[in-house]
């Protein structure tokens, strides 16, 4: 029974297949207060660049049906204050910490991979595919050329697993993935938030300073487990899916469709004890399948 | 999962909604509150209007897509409430206070009123409102504050002896936090300002809240929603 949801990904154990995404859990401190994140598989930090950022101005949030659209814009203390002041605590935690890196050019995704991977972390996550950033223009992960350039640069790099969040906008989204297959990737999660686009019909002004921002949420899941299951028939290295995962019913079709882990981020928001209810659903739902093993069901349906 | 106790339409688009069971939060602090429906995806933060012994008092104004949600709940219905959240306005306080609340704001500063006139330690508990039309909460105020001055459809702040007061709890407008920093200022009044923003979690994770303060971004869900005037108003 102990082992019942145990996962290897990656060549990483985790105790569960269920990781808090990026930039929806914090650095696990405010969570923390309400459930014992312990219970949870892995949590990716909130996303981080080289040098700190204050975010986006103004509004930042929208909601939509069964939704919501988000302008954040990477607020985050940047690479070295995280090192200092976040890491041990996230290290320290009896789960995986995956750490996720942004960047506006190439140079800066080199050197903020360089200062984490001398940390020893247990995993990279590549975030090549946000799309609240202006100067940035089109994201790394859209163009297959962007995207080997980087993959290939951070990982000559990073020592550990580096695993590569792709963007549901990227041209080919099954192309992309086997670039970073083929560029050594260790993993790849899909999918990022889509660029959406939100108007204030009573002021008749866009809503977010910055045009167009990111849609995530329930609404988002089908076309993300499509994506999930159109990459998992195409690539070897493992998947971990990303999109409005709600309940755990949510979390067995992206296992089912392909991955090997999944995230959950907006869900947090709606529930914050969302994570411990679903690990608990999910180990009754295997139990009364008489499943002895979670991987036992992972990418069954082609 | 909760039950609505009663969900009371009072004038102009307010209501009063009670939701069943025990609770306790400091003046100020919020909870979110949500009612699971295809129009409504996040929850809604809201002040703590009042907690009985069999229940928790919100007050909330009709505006838009969410609070029209809400406003449809019925007795007996079930709504999720988390909480409670954030920093509220402190109760290390004394001497003579005034509670200033325009529209919605007015919500914290009824369980400020209460919490402070139990503790028995304000000389003078002056409370100020600024509401668009007369409604019917405003006898419930007069009750439990020394002296109530409420205006319908102007500033309140151009009634406030600032001189009388060493501390000043508000939440309204931002122009009229602001006014009453800029007074504050003037007569060395301690201000303490309750900030809404749109949230997202409401637990200091997705930094949708973010707000400028003197020492940089601060969450209005974590940090707040209660600030230091000067924190917030700091240039001008």
């Amino acid at each position: 029974m102990g082992k019942l949801l145990e996962i290897q990904f990656a060549d990483i154990i985790f105790k569960n297949p269920i990781v808090m995404a990026s930039g929806t859990f914090g650095f696990g401190r405010e969570y923390a207060e309400i459930y014992d994140i312990e219970k949870l598989g892995g949590l990716v930090s909130k996303g981080l660049t080289l040098h700190s950022r204050s975010g986006n101005p103004a509004i930042r949030v929208w909601e939509t049906a069964s939704g919501m659209i988000n302008s954040v814009g990477l607020e985050n203390p940047g690479i070295d204050a995280f090192i200092k002041n976040e890491l041990p605590s996230m290290k320290s935690l009896n789960l995986v910490p995956i750490i996720n890196i942004s960047g506006l050019t190439l140079k800066d995704y080199i050197q903020a991979c360089e200062k984490i991977s001398n940390e020893n972390v247990d995993m990279i996550e590549l975030n090549i595919s946000c799309p609240n950033i202006k100067e940035n223009g089109i994201p790394f992960g859209i163009r297959e050329s962007t995207t080997r350039e980087v993959v290939r640069e951070t990982r000559k790099v990073v020592q550990g697993p580096l695993m590569v969040k792709l963007s549901p906008d990227a041209e080919n989204i099954v192309k992309i993935a086997r670039i970073c297959e083929e560029e050594g990737a260790d993993a790849v999660s899909l999918v990022n938030t889509f660029k959406a686009f939100a108007i204030d019909i009573h002021k008749r002004k866009k809503v977010f300073d910055n045009t167009y921002a990111g849609l995530s949420g329930p609404c988002i899941k089908p076309i993300a487990l499509r994506m999930v299951h159109e990459v998992s028939t195409n690539i070897k290295i493992p998947i971990m899916g990303i999109g409005g995962i709600m309940t755990y019913q949510d979390v067995l079709e992206f296992l089912l469709a392909g991955a090997r882990a999944i995230q959950i981020g907006t869900a947090n928001f709606i529930n914050p004890r969302v994570g411990e209810e679903i690990i608990r659903d999910l180990e009754n739902y295997l139990l009364n399948h008489q499943i002895s093993n979670v991987s036992e069901i992972i990418g069954i349906v082609h | 999962m909760a039950i609505v106790a009663f969900n009371q339409q009072l004038k102009n688009n307010f209501y009063l909604l009670k939701i069943a069971g025990k609770y306790k939060a400091d003046m100020g602090q919020f909870y979110m509150i949500r009612k699971d429906n295809p129009s409504m995806f996040l929850g809604r933060p809201m002040s703590v209007y009042d907690i009985e012994k069999d229940g928790i008092i919100f007050l909330y104004q009709v505006v838009g897509r969410g609070t029209s949600v809400l406003a449809n709940c019925k007795k007996g219905e079930t709504i999720s409430i988390n909480g409670p959240y954030g920093h509220g306005f402190p109760f290390d306080v004394n001497g003579s206070i005034a509670l200033v609340g325009g529209g919605t704001g007015i919500a914290p500063l009824f369980f400020a009123l209460k919490q402070l006139r139990k503790s028995n330690k304000m000389n003078v508990i002056d409370v100020f409102l600024g509401l668009q039309k007369k409604n019917d909460f405003e006898s419930t105020f007069d009750y439990y504050s020394d002296r109530l001055i409420v205006v319908y459809g102007g500033f309140i702040t151009d009634y406030i002896q600032y001189e009388h007061y060493n501390i000043i709890f508000s939440c309204g407008p931002e122009i009229m936090m602001k006014k009453i920093e800029q007074q504050s200022r003037i007569y060395h009044i301690e201000h303490y300002v309750s900030i809404e923003k749109r949230m997202a979690c409401g637990v200091g994770a997705c930094l949708v809240c973010s707000c400028q303060t003197k020492e940089g971004n601060k969450r209005v869900c974590k940090d707040g929603p209660v600030f230091r005037g000067e924190e917030i108003f700091y240039n001008g």
